[in-house]
């Protein structure tokens, strides 16, 4: 078996990676994309101690995580949609309809 | 004995089925309809009152207290020094006292509204009128008939409320060219100062029940005749009390409200503010006369106000001009002497000088109205004259009336006023004594005046008055020679042993049970070649008043302007009545309107500046926060990491 802290090292780069995405990109979608790398690197992390406490509960919260993703994936893009027909654009630099 | 004494509680609700009935159908009715509604439910409630008092005179004196109580009003936990538990009833109480004012109210009240019929015939909102004036009488009878302090307090208020919209009904017409009132002001200015008036009598009527536990009329005189309630007590109740008659009364200092109430038309002028209402103060302080027994400093204060507002107000009277305004300031100065008597321990003076000034007063008004109907709206005396020979009837009335007012033998108005000098006298008031006929003197000076001006002599209006100038209609000329004769017979119920050679005082007699027993009348038996001399004294100084108005009013009308000129500075003092509306505008008035913009300017300042300093603080907070709201989608996802990594990092140090 490979060793567990290896697998949530892993995690931790994983999550750091969408953590940089998120602040770093423009693209509205390039930023969700980011949001499902650090929820799957979140689920990563509770296989690995599911795995090493034996326990039913972390595998149970990862279908939780995985249904909040689809519908937050759903809600999202939607938004966009919205976003892009109202200014042409999924920059969200350009989008701060609610700035003083 | 039947029960109809049972009945008095219908007494005052009989005028207020008229007010149901006008009050909701009088504008679809006649005017015919209306009157006679409004005229007979208060000839209903006038014989009504007859049967009540037949019944009451066929018991023993000492039994003649009847009650009557439509249940209890408010049963009030345990008050007073026993700690028994006080209820006020929605009582009503009928004895030889309140039998007279009964009799006087719904008697010549009925004249009144019968006039009336006539008199605002041709006026807008007749209904409204008689709606008015019944509830008027509904409150009245309730003051007089309350068995206790409260019930009287309801009907003390519900006249001022009748009076305020009375005096305000011709509310859209100027009233004063001197003051620039409109009558509504006028009515207004009523209204406040009987408020004054009134804060005090409650005061008073709060204290009363404190100290008592009860509001019951003969509770409270029977605890206080048996020793109850310490002196200082009874002499603050009394004052309190008085105060509050003052209001209502028209007395020094409260009376200027009065002389602007004639704003009101003439029969409200005749019922309210010459025949009944303004002597509630005198019967609600002869109600009384046992707790005043035992407070001598509060009746002695009784006496000097009334014999100064006697004096004071007769002052007045010499220099007005209006019909009205003459008959307001008498009106004040007869006030004052029934205080006076009643102050000096003569309550059967008192109440005897009340029932006749009601006749002869209300005749007085309703003369001086019907002069007013018949010229046309007229009310200047100096546009008036010779009016003699264009309304007979009116001036027969109207002299009649004056003499009586004088104080002329063997009208009402003698007997009245000489017992109140006589009691003034033979108490050893002889100060007050000498006021009251000083009065007496000006009373007949000023009154022969008015007569003068207006029904001798050559006529000074346009002759387009003149021509127009008639007699009143019956309706209005009836009530006149009913309220005559009763003005010349109403005094002979209480002629003086001195004049009869024996005792037939009926007027007496009949109310003693009701009252403290005066040292006044204990000693009257005892001086008769005084008496004798006092009333000859009294007559005299009269006749030497209607001598000087002769002189003066008939004789050489253009002295009046030359003597004037002589005493200008007295003149000048009557004719702007003593200047007292300018001191109470100048004394509470300006530093109330100062203090108010003083609170107003606190609120606007102040309160109002701390609620905005509030909104401002959130303002300014709101606008250095909004500098965080940059628009950049990453600045919040950095803050918010950042806030995650300040969150992991405090429960990682911090130790449990």
């Amino acid at each position: 078996m490979i060793d567990p802290r290896l697998v949530l090292v892993l995690s931790a780069a994983l999550f750091s990676l969408g953590v940089a995405g998120v602040l770093l990109r423009r693209g509205a979608i390039s930023i969700l994309m980011c949001i499902e790398l650090m929820l799957n690197s979140a689920n990563l992390a509770f296989i690995t101690f599911a795995r090493v406490h034996g326990g039913p509960e972390a595998q149970i919260y990862v279908f939780f995580v995985m249904t909040l993703a689809a519908a937050e994936a759903a809600a999202g893009l939607a938004i966009v949609i919205a976003l892009f027909r109202l200014k042409g654009t999924t920059d969200v630099d350009e989008i701060s309809l609610l700035k003083w | 004995m039947t029960d109809v004494s049972k009945l008095i509680w219908l007494i005052p609700i009989l005028p207020l089925l008229g007010v149901a009935w006008n009050g909701t159908l009088g504008r679809r009715l006649g005017k015919g309809a209306v009157g006679a509604t409004a005229c007979g439910t208060v000839l209903l409630a006038f014989l009504l009152s007859l049967g009540a008092v037949w019944d009451l005179a066929q018991l023993p004196p000492d039994a003649r207290y009847v009650t009557a109580s439509l249940g209890t009003w408010l049963p009030l936990g345990p008050i007073g020094p026993g700690g028994e538990a006080a209820v006020v009833d929605w009582g009503f109480a009928l004895d030889p006292l309140s039998a007279v004012m009964i009799l006087v109210v719904t008697g010549v009240g009925f004249l009144i509204h019968v006039y009336a019929t006539g008199y605002m015939a041709h006026e807008e909102g007749f209904a409204r009128f008689f709606v008015y004036m019944n509830l008027f009488m509904s409150m009245m009878l309730t003051l007089v008939l309350g068995s206790n302090l409260l019930v009287t307090f309801v009907g003390w208020e519900g006249v001022g409320l009748c009076s305020y919209l009375l005096i305000g009904f011709f509310f859209d017409r100027p009233f004063d060219a001197r003051t620039g009132l409109t009558c509504a002001d006028a009515g207004r200015k009523a209204f406040l100062v009987n408020r004054i008036g009134d804060f005090a009598f409650v005061i008073g009527l709060l204290y009363l029940l404190t100290t008592f536990g009860t509001l019951d009329y003969r509770s409270v005189l029977e605890t206080v005749a048996t020793g109850g309630g310490s002196h200082a007590m009874l002499v603050a109740v009394g004052l309190l009390l008085f105060i509050g008659a003052c209001g209502k009364s028209a007395q020094i200092p409260l009376y200027v409200w009065l002389p602007d109430a004639m704003a009101g038309p003439t029969p409200v002028s005749a019922l309210i503010h010459a025949a009944t209402m303004v002597t509630a103060g005198v019967y609600m302080v002869t109600r009384m006369s046992g707790l005043y027994a035992h407070a001598p400093e509060a009746m002695a204060v009784v006496a000097v106000v009334g014999a100064a507002t006697a004096l004071f107000a007769a002052t007045m009277g010499i220099t007005a001009t209006d019909i009205k305004k003459v008959l307001a300031y008498s009106t004040v100065s007869q006030l004052g002497y029934m205080f006076a008597a009643a102050g000096v321990g003569a309550w059967t003076a008192a109440i005897f000088h009340l029932m006749t000034h009601a006749f002869f007063k209300a005749l007085l008004f309703l003369g001086a109205g019907s002069v007013i109907h018949g010229q046309g709206g007229e009310q200047d005396i100096r546009k008036m004259g010779g009016l003699k020979s264009k309304m007979p009837v009116t001036f027969a009335t109207f002299i009649t009336a004056t003499l009586a007012i004088a104080g002329i033998f063997p009208l009402a108005g003698f007997f009245s006023k000489d017992e109140i000098l006589w009691g003034a006298f033979s108490s050893g008031h002889v100060g007050v004594w000498a006021v009251l006929a000083l009065s007496a003197g000006l009373t007949a000076f000023y009154m022969f005046r008015l007569t003068f001006l207006v029904f001798y002599g050559a006529h000074r209006g346009d002759h387009h008055t003149w021509d127009h100038a008639h007699e009143s209609p019956r309706s209005m000329t009836v009530p006149l020679l009913v309220l005559a004769s009763l003005s010349v017979a109403g005094g002979w119920v209480g002629i003086p042993a001195i004049l009869a050679g024996r005792d037939i005082n009926v007027f007496h007699h009949w109310l003693a049970p009701s009252l403290a027993g005066g040292h006044a009348e204990e000693g009257a038996a005892h001086a008769a070649s005084t008496e004798g001399a006092l009333m000859a004294a009294a007559l005299a100084v009269a006749i030497v008043g209607i001598g000087l108005a002769f002189a003066i009013y008939r004789r050489r009308p253009e002295a009046a302007a030359s003597i004037a000129s002589t005493f200008r500075p007295v003149y000048a003092l009557w004719r702007n009545l003593y200047w007292v509306d300018e001191l109470y505008e100048a004394v509470i008035l300006r530093p109330f309107y100062a203090m108010s913009r003083f609170f107003a300017a606190f609120d606007r300042f102040v309160v109002d500046g701390a609620v905005n300093v509030s909104g401002i603080v959130v303002d300014i907070t709101g606008q250095l926060l909004k500098l965080f709201q940059t628009g950049y989608v990453r600045n919040y996802a950095l803050l918010f990491l950042m806030g995650v990594v300040a969150i992991l990092v405090y429960f990682a140090t911090v130790p449990r």
